[in-house]
């Protein structure tokens, strides 16, 4: 699984939920793409990862 | 004053939206609450490691985010970061940036069109940052755009309002606001822009990489609150040849005849 670009390691089997509670985010604060789609919050604890899949974990930052 | 700033169908009383790059943390709300900002800009990126500092705790609550899609270099990337944007929860409004250049970093109309009108049938409020071209820019209205985001000129570059001319033709032929985003360096600048009608003025370098930044941020304010209200007042008219005398013409110290 990938995660940001980089490779995760095997880690499963794992939720979004899990994903980003074990990476030490706060739920309000990010939004997440699994192979290119976006999974909205409320899905996240019935979301399933597979070992093949690609997720972006994205939140704000300052900028102009 | 009942003089608002109307985008979408979000009203506000500040014209000064502050892009909140280049703080630290803890400059980020100093300069809000003394530019009096209403609206704020933010990028969308990867978030790091959990447990970081989030910029969201530092900005002042009531604030209006405007999320950019900065990073993107076609409308697909655009789209996704909008959309990205919108699920972290703050609203519906973006700014669409559109870069190919990396040395200019001039934004890319054609692009920036098709994003516009894809955002704008998603039910987003789209301000796009542009090039200013009057044909552009009408192609954005028409697409659906809320407000219109010409460059004065690239982005932190502090050179001022360098596309003035074609800026002052979108304020004049547009219906929409025309906001002056990317390379105002002075408040004198910005104060420019309020002056022929621009409907706001955004910032964020100017701010960033002055000496006193707190103290900027209200020099900005002031200038562009004091650039609306002589546009309101209609600045007077020039004369081309000569001078007109301010006090009474009546001669004295002098022998009457």
């Amino acid at each position: 699984m990938k995660v940001n670009g980089k490779d995760h390691g095997p880690v499963l089997p794992m939720t979004v939920k899990g994903l980003v509670s074990s990476m030490g985010f706060r739920e309000d604060r990010v939004a997440v793409e699994l192979n290119g789609k976006i999974v909205s919050r409320a899905r996240y604890a019935d979301t399933a990862l597979k070992d093949d899949d690609s997720v972006e974990i994205v939140g704000f930052v300052g900028g102009g | 004053m009942d003089d608002e700033l109307i985008i979408g169908n979000r009203r506000f009383n500040s014209r000064f939206i502050l892009g909140s790059g280049k703080f630290s943390l803890e400059m980020t709300k100093a300069v809000m609450e003394n530019g009096g900002v209403e609206i704020a800009t933010l990028a969308v990126r990867r978030a790091n490691a959990g447990g970081e500092e989030n910029i969201l705790d530092y900005i002042p609550k009531g604030l209006t985010l405007l999320p950019n899609t900065s990073g993107a270099r076609n409308s697909d990337e655009a789209v996704r970061i909008a959309m990205l944007a919108r699920e972290l929860g703050c609203g519906d409004m973006i700014k669409i940036e559109i870069i190919k250049d990396s040395r200019y970093l001039l934004p890319d109309n054609c692009e920036t069109i098709k994003a516009t009108k894809i955002l704008a049938d998603e039910g987003f409020i789209v301000m796009p940052y542009m090039m200013p071209d009057l044909s552009a820019a009408r192609s954005m209205a028409d697409a659906g755009a809320s407000a219109i985001m010409p460059l004065g000129a690239p982005i932190g570059s502090n050179k001022g309002l360098l596309t003035k001319d074609f800026i002052k033709i979108m304020v004049d032929e547009l219906d929409l606001p025309i906001i002056v985003d990317a390379g105002i360096g002075r408040p004198s600048q910005a104060c420019e822009a309020m002056e022929m009608g621009c409907a706001a003025v955004m910032a964020n370098t100017a701010i960033a990489t002055a000496g006193n930044i707190p103290m900027m941020a209200k020099a900005f304010k002031l200038s562009i609150e004091a650039g609306r209200m002589a546009f309101l007042s209609k600045p007077g008219r020039v004369l081309q040849n000569g001078g007109e005398a301010s006090s009474p013409l009546t001669g004295f110290l002098e022998d009457v005849r």
